[in-house]
């Protein structure tokens, strides 16, 4: 399954370590976040809660760039 | 400027008042160290205090490599070396760099929103008797909608009252207007001019045209370019080189030194590194190459070209091999009389009219094609008997003449000696009261602006241009060699256009890339199989832009070589970018290492270098 988020992020550099948070939180099979249309497309693994998998992979973002929001 | 951009920019006014006024202060006036440091905080704490925050924060989650720590430490270095201005100054440069890209990107942000401003916001429907704006979501497919002059369609549909002109040029890049009568088509995105019009609607608002466009522009700069994936997995390993560098630069020539017996100068060294950690910052180059990416997509898609991603945009530029499906791409597709030949007994018109009144019943496209060509109404009372003549042709009495129209076999049936072949296009041979009496040639048509593209293409460093097609290898060889193009594979079926693809795919250069230009309709194997797959005359068809790289919404061929255009500029912007930044970054650094570079020039190497990129960048917006 495929989901897009509206994201808020400062700079092109978090952007891409926003990505690659998401990208490795557990449950999510691709992600890629577009910094100039500050969309992010998630791609879920089969099976899996959407709502719990965004809210860890928010937390991982949160690591990498404080200054940052998903708006879920 | 938003909100925060203006804080900032306050932020930024106020700080650099209290750097001059300490300035001048301190020139005049001779003041204690402490009362200096306390000063310069001042300005330093204004302007870095949430830098400074986010870097502390930064450490206790362990992300130490960001560039908030490394402002923090390369200017609370600096401070502690007794460097105030040049601490000050980095982080005030510092922010007003991250406010310029920030509001040049919120700017490019705009420009493209502005370029493809056609969402239309509402659709006019007649509710209770009263003309009402609903939300164009929640109109139903079969609903009657009213689209007043100066209002966008917001929905593709049909005309079933009414006629107007309308401006196509949001969708198509095309500027002269096109007429639309009641019945006709109308695609959402088009901007009424004239008149009122009722549309029954065909599709739901989210499967009309305006929609997908709009979709599918917004999710290009989700397929990132091999530019853009280089570069963010250079960012990843060139700020920590650059950080690990400085901590050795800071650490091992003064230990050696010192080893040496010589003169360790911890601090020369120690500010060296921080020049480092200045410059190590990689944003310049992550911004500008998503940015010019996204503008030149944005350029293209005013003039009628979508481009689905970025991706395809830089395989776009190293294309070497362009092949072109004939019908409908290079030529018009439709059947238009080319060529008339009678013999000494006639002259062309009255041909043309034998021709035209006994093939007048019939509704097979020749038949039109030389009704056409005739161009005045028929005389109905002028033909009689008329009978059709299965796989040879037609016969009939006009005006008591009896007339034979058909092929070869039907002359060789009757009788009648042909005394000019014709050897390309399909060719209407006419026998009038047993007498050869001449042929009419009909073909079709090459669009005007094929010769053209062809050319321009070549000048743009395409290698080879072939064309397909299921045509005889007489017509197919006549127009390749009307308008330019290099080879030839004639007489195929679908299948094996696919074929020749493949073969053409494999015999071409690494680096080369192969792209298929087609009308999309029957040739989605041949698209999704090459490199690049562009489809043209798109608007309103769906499978078409489902499977394709490149959607051109006309069918004008010049649109290639237009795409071309685009593409090698943001091409070249984005390598000029890469050059110029990694260029500006190493010297510095190298320079840094020796001491010969201090502070300033490394702030320009973060920040003047990103300003510059930026701007470049933009360039990719217009053509």
């Amino acid at each position: 399954m495929k989901k897009t988020y509206k994201v808020d992020v400062d700079c092109a550099n978090c952007a891409a370590k926003m990505e690659e948070a998401v990208k490795k939180t557990k449950g999510v099979k691709d992600a890629t976040l577009s910094f100039m249309t500050l969309k992010l497309k998630v791609e879920f693994e089969d099976g899996v809660n959407v709502d719990e998998v965004m809210q860890e992979a928010y937390k991982n973002c949160k690591v990498v760039e404080d200054d940052c929001e998903i708006y879920l | 400027m938003n909100k925060k951009q203006k804080k900032v920019l306050y932020r930024i006014l106020l700080s650099l008042g209290f750097m001059i006024g300490i300035m001048i202060l301190t020139s005049y006036v001779s003041v204690n160290l402490y009362v200096e440091v306390v000063l310069y905080l001042i300005p330093y704490l204004i302007i870095g205090y949430d830098i400074l925050r986010k870097a502390i924060k930064g450490i206790l989650k362990r992300q130490v490599f960001d560039e908030n720590f490394l402002m923090a430490v390369a200017t609370v270095g600096a401070m502690c070396l007794g460097e105030f201005r040049e601490g000050v100054a980095v982080m005030l440069f510092y922010q007003i760099g991250e406010l310029f890209q920030s509001v040049a990107v919120g700017k490019s942000r705009r420009n493209i929103a502005a370029l493809m401003d056609i969402r239309p916001d509402y659709a006019n429907m007649m509710i209770d008797g009263k003309l009402q704006k609903v939300d164009p979501d929640d109109v139903e497919i079969g609903s009657e909608i009213i689209v007043n002059p100066g209002e966008k369609v917001p929905i593709d549909g049909i005309i079933v009252e009414g006629n107007t002109t309308f401006n196509t040029s949001a969708l198509t890049g095309e500027s002269v207007p096109r007429d639309a009568h009641c019945g006709d088509e109308v695609i959402s995105g088009f901007i009424n001019m004239t008149g009122e019009i009722k549309v029954k609607t065909t599709k739901e608002f989210g499967e009309s045209t305006v929609s997908k466009i709009l979709d599918l522009v917004e999710n290009s700069s989700m397929k990132k370019s091999r530019s853009e994936n280089f570069i963010t997995k250079f960012a990843k390993y060139y700020t920590p080189a650059v950080c690990y560098s400085a901590l050795a630069l800071a650490i091992i020539p003064p230990v050696v030194l010192m080893l040496m017996g010589k003169d360790a100068s911890w601090g020369d060294w120690i500010i060296r590194a921080l020049t480092f950690l200045v410059i190590s910052c990689p944003c310049a180059l992550v911004i500008s190459i998503p940015l010019s990416f996204f503008g030149g997509i944005g350029c293209a898609s005013t003039k009628g070209i979508l481009v689905k991603g970025s991706n395809y945009l830089e395989a776009l530029a190293s294309a070497k091999y362009i092949v072109f499906d004939k019908t409908g791409t290079l030529t018009k597709g439709v059947f238009e009389v080319t060529h008339i030949d009678p013999t000494d007994n006639y002259d062309q018109q009255q041909l043309l009219y034998y021709a035209a009144h006994v093939e007048m019943a019939s509704s097979h496209p020749i038949s039109l094609s030389l009704q056409k060509a005739y161009g005045q109404s028929l005389d109905r009372d002028a033909v009689h008997n008329i009978e059709e003549i299965a796989g040879h042709g037609i016969r009939g009495t006009v005006h008591g003449h009896d007339v034979y129209a058909g092929n070869e076999k039907l002359m060789n049936k009757i009788g009648v000696d042909i005394t000019e072949k014709h050897p390309e296009g399909t060719v209407v041979y006419m026998a009038i009261d047993n007498q050869y009496a001449g042929c009419i040639v009909i073909s079709d048509v090459i669009k005007e602006t094929s010769k053209a593209a062809i050319q321009s293409l070549k000048s743009q460093g395409i290698k080879e241009t072939i064309m397909l097609t299921g045509d005889t290898k007489q017509t197919a060889t006549k127009v390749a060699e009307e308008i330019g193009i290099d080879r030839v594979y004639s007489e195929l079926l679908p299948a094996d256009k696919v074929e020749k693809v493949e073969e053409i795919l494999q015999n071409k250069g690494e680096k080369e890339k192969v792209a298929f230009v087609g009308d999309g309709i029957n040739d989605a194997p041949v698209l999704s199989r090459v490199d690049i797959g562009i489809a043209m005359g798109a608007l309103g068809s769906d499978a078409a832009i489902e499977a394709a790289d490149i959607v051109l919404m006309d069918d004008d061929p010049a649109k290639i070589s237009l795409a071309m255009k685009i593409s090698l500029k943001t091409l070249r912007i984005v390598k000029e970018n890469i050059v110029f930044a990694l260029a500006v970054k190493f010297i510095c650094l190298i320079l840094g290492a020796f001491g010969i570079a201090n502070m300033w020039l490394a702030i320009f190497a973060d920040v003047g270098v990103m300003v510059i990129a930026v701007i470049n960048a933009t360039r990719a917006l217009r053509i």
